[in-house]
C-alpha cells in the first residue's frame, strides 16, 4: 500500500498495539510450557504458574507418557488423526476430482446434494439417534465417519480442480489417459499446495475432536481421546487414575499437580504448533486462491 | 464458504454455452452427447463422487429425515418408524417451556454482544496490519494472530482458566500484593464478556485474513492518485479503502446474521459447570441437555428444528437485504 512516511507517533501506536496483540496470543503459551517443565519447588514459590525460569524438569512428561491415561488417550487420538484424515483425503480428493468436469453427466444434481448440506442439517438429536441406530454408541468410528466429509473442503479442492489444473486435465484426456490415471499422475502432483493445506484442515479437526467423544463415549475413560482427557482431568479437575499425587493438599490430594496438567495441554497444543509454520507456507498459495478467489 | 458457492453458479452459466475442450467423438454429433455417452465417458468421475455422497446421505440426508422425531413421542425401542405420533405436542411443549425461551434469550444477547464486540475486530487489525509496510513482519504478526484458530475450545478455555481463572495467572498476582480476588471464569454476569473475549482470542486472527485479501485486491494507484490530489490519510481512508471492503463486510455479515443461532456450542458446552446454565444454556445446548440428558429425545429434535428454520431465515433475510443493498451477498443476483 502506497504511503507518506508514517509519523513517529504514529508508528509507535501502531507498534504497542501490535505487540500487545502478539503478546496476548503468545504469554499463555509460554507460562503453559514453562510451568510444564518447572520443579514442584519451582511452582510452589511462583504460587502457581511459573514465568521466570527457575528449576527445569522433565518428570512430568516422564510420568505422562510412562503409563496412565494420558498416554492412553495420545495413542487414541493419533489413531483417529490418522485414520481419520486418511479416509477423509481419500473420499474428499475423489469427489473433489469427479465434480471438477462442469459438463459432466449427473455433475450439478450430485454437486446440489453437497451443497445442500451446508445449509440444511437434521441437527444433533436425529444424528445421534443415526449414528446409535447404527450401532456407534462407544466405537471409535462414530468420532470418525459422522464428520468426515467436510463439503467446504471439497469445494475448495474442486475448485483448484477445474480452474487452475484445468488445462492440465484437459490435455491429458487429449491424450487418452484415464480418470483414474490423470487423478494420480496429473492432479495429485500438481496441486500439493491445496492438498497439504486440505489435510491439515482434517488433521487439526480430528486432533481436536471433543463433542463426539461427549456424545458417543461419555463414560469409557479408556476410549478418550486427548482433548477429553484435558477436559476431565485438567479443566474440571476430575481425579486422574493412577496419579495419586501430593500436589496439592486437603480434598483434592488426587487431582494430578500442576506441572503434570500443564504438560497434557502442551501435548494437544504440540503439533499445532509443529505443523503451523508449514501450514503457514502454503496457506497463501492454497488457502487464499482456493477458498477465496473462488 | 459462501463465496464458493457463489462463484460456482456463475461457472454453471458459462459451462453450458459448449463442448469446447471435450474430445471430439465421431461422427460430430448434435450439439448435446445423449445421455448414454456421457454415462460412458464420465462413469469414472461418477464413481468417485460415490463414497462422499454414501456418507453425506447417511449422516447428513438420513438425520434430515430423522427429524420426524420431532412430530412423535419417539422411543428408542420402537425406533423411527415405529414410535406413537405427536403431531405438534413437542412444539406445544417447548414454547410453553420457561427453560427454553430462556435459552433463545441467551442466544439472542450472546450474539447481539459479539456482533458489536467481536465483528468490528478483525476489520480494524487488517487494516493496522496492511499499514505495516514492512512484508516480512507483517507476514510474522498474521500467522501469529491466527494460530490460536487451530486450538480446541477445550484448549482455548484451559488457557483462559490458568490466566483468569480462581487459580490462575492474575489472581496469583493480586494475591501475592494483597488486592482481592476476582474471578472471571464462574461469574454469569460477566459470562457474555468472557465468551466474546474467547472468541476473539481465538477468531480474531483468522477473520483478519479475508479482509487482507480485499485489502490487496484495492487498486494501489487510486492512493497515489489521491494523495496527489491532496487527499490525507483518513481521507483515503474513507473514500478508498472502505468502498473497497464493502463488499466482503457485507457477505461477512449476512454469514454471521445466519449463524445468529449458533454460539459456540462446545464453548458453551465446557463452561456450563463453571458458571451455571443459567447463563450458560443456549439453543444447542438445551436440545444437547433437554434432549440426550434427559433421553427426550423427540423433545431436543423439536428445538433443532426450531433452530434450523430460524436460521434458515435469518440467512435468506439477510441475503436479501444485501441484495437491497446492490451488494452480492452469498451470491451474484
Amino acid at each position: 500500500m502506497w504511503e507518506e512516511p508514517p509519523s513517529a507517533a504514529g508508528q509507535g501506536a501502531k507498534g504497542l498495539t501490535l505487540g500487545v496483540v502478539v503478546l496476548l496470543i503468545l504469554v499463555p503459551v509460554y507460562c503453559v510450557v514453562l510451568t510444564s517443565i518447572s520443579t514442584p519447588g519451582s511452582i510452589n514459590r511462583a504460587g502457581g504458574l511459573v514465568l521466570v525460569p527457575d528449576g527445569i524438569t522433565f518428570d512430568a512428561y516422564t510420568t505422562m507418557l510412562t503409563g496412565g491415561p494420558v498416554r492412553q488417550a495420545l495413542l487414541v487420538t493419533l489413531g483417529v488423526t490418522l485414520v481419520g484424515t486418511a479416509i477423509s483425503m481419500v473420499v474428499s480428493v475423489l469427489c473433489a476430482y469427479g465434480l471438477s468436469r462442469s459438463r459432466s453427466l449427473g455433475h450439478r444434481f450430485l454437486l446440489m446434494i453437497l451443497v445442500v448440506t451446508m445449509f440444511v442439517s437434521g441437527g444433533l438429536i436425529p444424528t445421534f439417534l443415526v449414528v446409535s441406530d447404527l450401532g456407534g454408541y462407544g466405537k471409535y468410528w462414530a468420532l470418525i465417519l459422522p464428520s468426515a466429509v467436510s463439503v467446504f473442503n471439497i469445494l475448495v479442492l474442486r475448485s483448484f480442480y477445474s480452474g487452475t489444473a484445468a488445462e492440465l486435465i484437459d490435455a491429458a484426456r487429449m491424450d487418452g489417459a484415464s480418470e483414474w490415471r490423470i487423478l494420480w499422475s496429473v492432479v495429485l502432483p500438481t496441486s500439493r499446495a491445496v492438498t497439504a493445506v486440505i489435510t491439515l484442515f482434517y488433521a487439526v479437526g480430528y486432533w481436536n475432536t471433543f463433542f463426539n467423544v461427549m456424545l458417543y463415549m461419555p463414560t469409557e475413560s479408556t476410549k478418550w481421546p486427548l482433548q477429553y482427557v484435558l477436559y476431565e482431568y485438567v479443566n474440571l479437575g476430575m481425579n486422574m487414575p493412577g496419579q495419586v499425587n501430593s500436589g496439592f493438599g486437603g480434598a483434592h490430594s488426587q487431582t494430578a499437580p500442576l506441572s503434570l496438567q500443564m504438560a497434557v495441554v502442551v501435548l494437544t497444543l504440540l503439533p499445532i504448533m509443529l505443523v503451523f509454520p508449514f501450514m503457514q507456507k502454503h496457506f497463501a498459495k492454497g488457502m487464499l486462491t482456493g477458498a477465496i478467489k473462488g | 464458504m459462501a463465496s464458493t458457492v457463489a462463484t460456482d453458479g456463475k461457472e454453471h452459466r458459462n459451462g453450458e454455452e459448449g463442448a469446447d475442450g471435450e474430445p471430439p467423438v465421431e461422427p460430430p454429433p448434435a450439439r448435446r452427447l445423449t445421455w448414454r455417452i456421457r454415462l460412458r465417458r464420465d462413469k469414472s468421475l461418477i464413481l468417485m463422487t460415490l463414497p462422499a455422497v454414501a456418507l453425506l446421505v447417511v449422516f447428513n440426508y438420513l438425520p434430515m429425515v430423522g427429524t420426524l422425531t420431532a412430530f412423535q413421542y419417539y422411543d428408542p425401542l420402537d425406533g423411527v418408524r415405529h414410535s406413537e405420533w405427536a403431531g405438534l405436542d413437542n412444539f406445544r411443549q417447548l414454547f410453553g417451556d420457561p427453560l427454553f425461551w430462556h435459552a433463545l434469550e441467551n442466544t439472542l444477547y450472546i450474539s447481539a454482544v459479539q456482533l458489536v464486540l467481536f465483528f468490528p475486530i478483525p476489520i480494524l487489525l487488517a487494516l493496522l496490519l496492511n499499514s505495516v509496510l514492512n512484508q516480512r513482519i507483517r507476514s510474522v504478526i498474521q500467522a501469529i494472530t491466527f494460530l490460536p484458530h487451530f486450538y480446541s475450545w477445550v484448549l482455548v478455555v484451559t488457557l483462559f482458566q490458568q490466566m483468569i481463572g480462581g487459580a490462575g495467572l492474575l489472581n496469583q498476582f493480586l494475591r501475592q500484593h494483597d488486592m482481592g480476588t476476582w474471578d472471571f471464569m464462574t461469574n454469569p454476569h460477566t459470562f457474555v464478556l468472557l465468551v466474546t473475549s474467547q472468541v476473539v482470542w481465538k477468531d480474531a486472527g483468522w477473520g483478519i485474513i479475508v479482509f487482507l485479501a480485499a485489502l490487496s485486491a484495492i487498486d494501489q494507484n487510486l492512493y497515489e492518485a489521491a494523495a496527489a490530489d491532496g487527499a490525507g490519510r483518513w481521507r483515503r481512508m474513507w473514500h478508498i479503502t472502505l468502498p473497497g471492503m464493502r463488499g466482503i463486510i457485507v457477505l461477512m455479515l449476512v454469514l454471521r446474521l445466519g449463524n445468529a443461532l449458533s454460539v459456540g456450542f462446545e464453548q458453551m458446552l465446557i463452561q456450563r459447570f463453571a458458571v451455571g446454565h443459567d447463563a450458560a444454556d443456549v439453543l444447542d445446548t438445551f436440545a444437547y441437555y433437554y434432549g440426550i440428558g434427559t433421553q427426550n429425545y423427540s423433545y431436543g429434535a423439536a428445538a433443532g428444528i426450531f433452530k434450523s428454520v430460524i436460521s434458515l431465515l435469518l440467512i435468506w433475510g439477510a441475503n436479501t437485504l444485501a441484495h437491497r443493498f446492490g451488494e452480492d451477498g452469498l451470491y451474484r443476483k
